[in-house]
């Protein structure tokens, strides 16, 4: 039994090791270890491809989880106290959003902003008061965000929710009893309560966003997000600069990851 | 009244963003499913049944994903649910923690990278190769059925793993030892006690890893090589290279009917098998 579970653990980290542990090689060879080198980094990290997707994939990460908690949050505060028909549409719509393939949400958003900027371009051309400086909409930075956030504000009501689950009601009373406003009462005792759900919420949606490939590859435009770059690149062939940056893609993912787990975890209400 | 304006203000946001972003966009893949294809590609408004009747061109497609999907599936299956019960049950509770993590982990981490790694073990010069050092020939894994397969488990493994081990944690260790104090010998304690117990779990896992698998798109395209077409591929194929909105609208309608359908006879199916053991898990 252990040793079955050891096979496992190998078969989930072994393949993970080799790509980090061949970053490091200082040879051209994908079969054998040369020695230690640091060069595939600073190669990857030269390279302005690379720089510029990086930032790209930064700048989506973290402005659709910031987003995706603010209005999550708020929507999942709100559903606590709705009953009826609204509720369940809202759950429904989590439900979708969660459940619905990726890459159908890829298209689907794709063909509805292309065809949505055919109608507004002209429009805007019309009405801007010197044509030739009316701006263009187009897929790119925008759509990302609002592609990315979609999924994350799902997952960050989610986890907020089961958070408010697990909560104290009777400290709510007691503020209550005790004479705060409703709103103190929100500050002071609920807020405090669900922060580490809400961190937890927006280092997923991060993690989330920053790793995504398929929306992505849908609805980047001319954007190259780092999940991107590293597809196109795997086409044109295996280079250890590859196994660098998907070092440092992994790397990353891990720390909020463990954040996220920790917060989650010391924080979790007693029962 | 002041407290309903508030709720609704709190949904606001939520609510336009649930609407442009995810009713629009499927909305329109609905209508565009029924129209036709531009002349440089594209949608042109139409109502025509044509897309559907055409689904028979992209049958590769399906049947490859309707073979692959239960398959990974249940492979997934195999190889998770000992693991599983090695956490539930086995572990010493001080490590099942961090064991359990242990499996989670790279579920949240890059699919890509994950995936790229397969292609650095299972190409030329990774696992064939070593096979070769050891004169057991020089097989090709890379670009095969077999790679595409070893790359879903890798990937899905985890979510398989974890609604596994939630449900036989929950199991009451109980009904194992009045099991085997009455004389149960231990493999039909599990095939009588543990494994109905746990269907529950192997239910919601099949169900998780078989609705991400026919989306899949990234796993075949990096370790099928072209050879082994998913559904998503043929999509990716229709939006970015061919361009035809229309057909590709229809083949991702199909795709999500045939999601549905699955999973509601799917349900339909669990309920009915747990449905007669309501009474043991009230135990």
């Amino acid at each position: 039994m252990r040793i079955y579970a050891l096979l496992v653990y190998l078969f989930l980290y072994v393949p993970i090791g080799i790509i980090v542990l061949f970053s490091f090689n200082s040879g051209k060879a994908a079969s054998q270890l040369q020695g230690f080198s640091v060069q595939w980094y600073g190669k990857a990290l030269s390279n302005t491809f690379v720089v510029e997707a990086f930032q790209t994939s930064l700048t989506v990460a973290f402005i659709s989880a910031l987003l995706a908690t603010l209005f999550g949050t708020m929507a999942a505060l709100a559903l606590q106290s709705l009953t009826g028909k609204l509720r369940t549409l809202f759950d429904a719509l989590i439900y979708i959003a969660v459940m619905v393939p990726g890459i159908v949400i890829g298209i689907a958003t794709l063909i509805a902003l292309v065809t949505l900027f055919e109608w507004l371009n002209p429009l805007l051309k019309a009405i801007w008061p010197m044509a030739e400086a009316a701006p263009q909409l187009s897929l790119g930075i925008g759509s990302l965000i609002a592609a990315h956030g979609l999924f994350s504000m799902a997952l960050v009501i989610i986890i907020v929710r089961a958070r408010m689950a697990g909560m104290d009601r009777s400290l709510i009373e007691a503020s209550a009893d005790l004479g705060a406003t409703p709103f103190g009462t929100f500050r002071q005792v609920t807020l405090p309560q669900l922060f580490p759900g809400i961190l937890a919420g927006f280092l997923l949606a991060f993690t989330f966003s920053f790793d995504d490939f398929i929306i992505a590859f849908f609805v980047s435009g001319s954007q190259t997000t780092l999940p991107i770059y590293v597809f196109s690149s795997i086409r044109r062939g295996v280079t250890p600069e590859i196994n660098a940056i998907g070092s440092m893609v992994l790397a990353i993912s891990l720390i909020l990851l463990i954040t996220a787990q920790s917060i989650l975890r010391r924080s979790a209400p007693k029962s | 009244m002041r407290s309903r304006y508030r709720t609704a203000l709190f949904l606001l946001p939520a609510g336009a963003w649930f609407f442009a972003m995810l009713v629009l966009p499927l909305v329109v893949v609905f209508v565009f499913s029924f129209g036709e294809r531009g002349p440089a590609g594209g949608y042109v408004p139409a109502f025509t049944f044509d897309n559907f009747l055409n689904l028979g061109a992209r049958w590769a497609a399906f049947k490859n994903t309707m073979i692959m999907a239960p398959l990974g599936t249940l492979a997934c299956l195999l190889i998770a649910y000992p693991l599983a019960y090695f956490l539930a049950v086995r572990a010493s509770p001080t490590w099942r923690t961090l064991l359990l993590i242990l499996v989670i982990v790279p579920f949240w981490t890059s699919i890509l990278i994950r995936s790229y790694a397969w292609i650095y073990l299972l190409g030329g010069q990774g696992l064939p190769s070593l096979l070769e050092a050891l004169g057991l020939g020089n097989p090709r894994l890379i670009n095969t059925p077999f790679a595409v397969l070893v790359g879903i488990v890798y990937g899905y493994l985890p979510l398989m793993v974890f609604p596994i081990f939630v449900s036989l944690e929950r199991l009451d260790k109980r009904l194992l030892e009045a099991a085997s104090d009455l004389g149960a010998p231990p493999m039909n304690t599990f095939l009588t006690v543990t494994l109905p117990l746990s269907m529950p779990g192997v239910a919601t896992g099949c169900m998780l890893v078989f609705i991400l698998l026919m989306g899949e798109f990234l796993i075949p395209a990096m370790l099928g090589g072209g050879k082994v077409f998913f559904i998503g591929n043929a999509l990716v194929d229709l939006f970015l290279q061919s361009r035809n909105w229309a057909f590709g609208s229809a083949v991702a309608v199909a795709l999500v009917l045939v999601m549905v359908i699955t999973v509601t006879v799917y349900m339909h199916l669990t309920r009915r098998w747990s449905g007669g053991r309501d009474d043991v898990s009230l135990m």
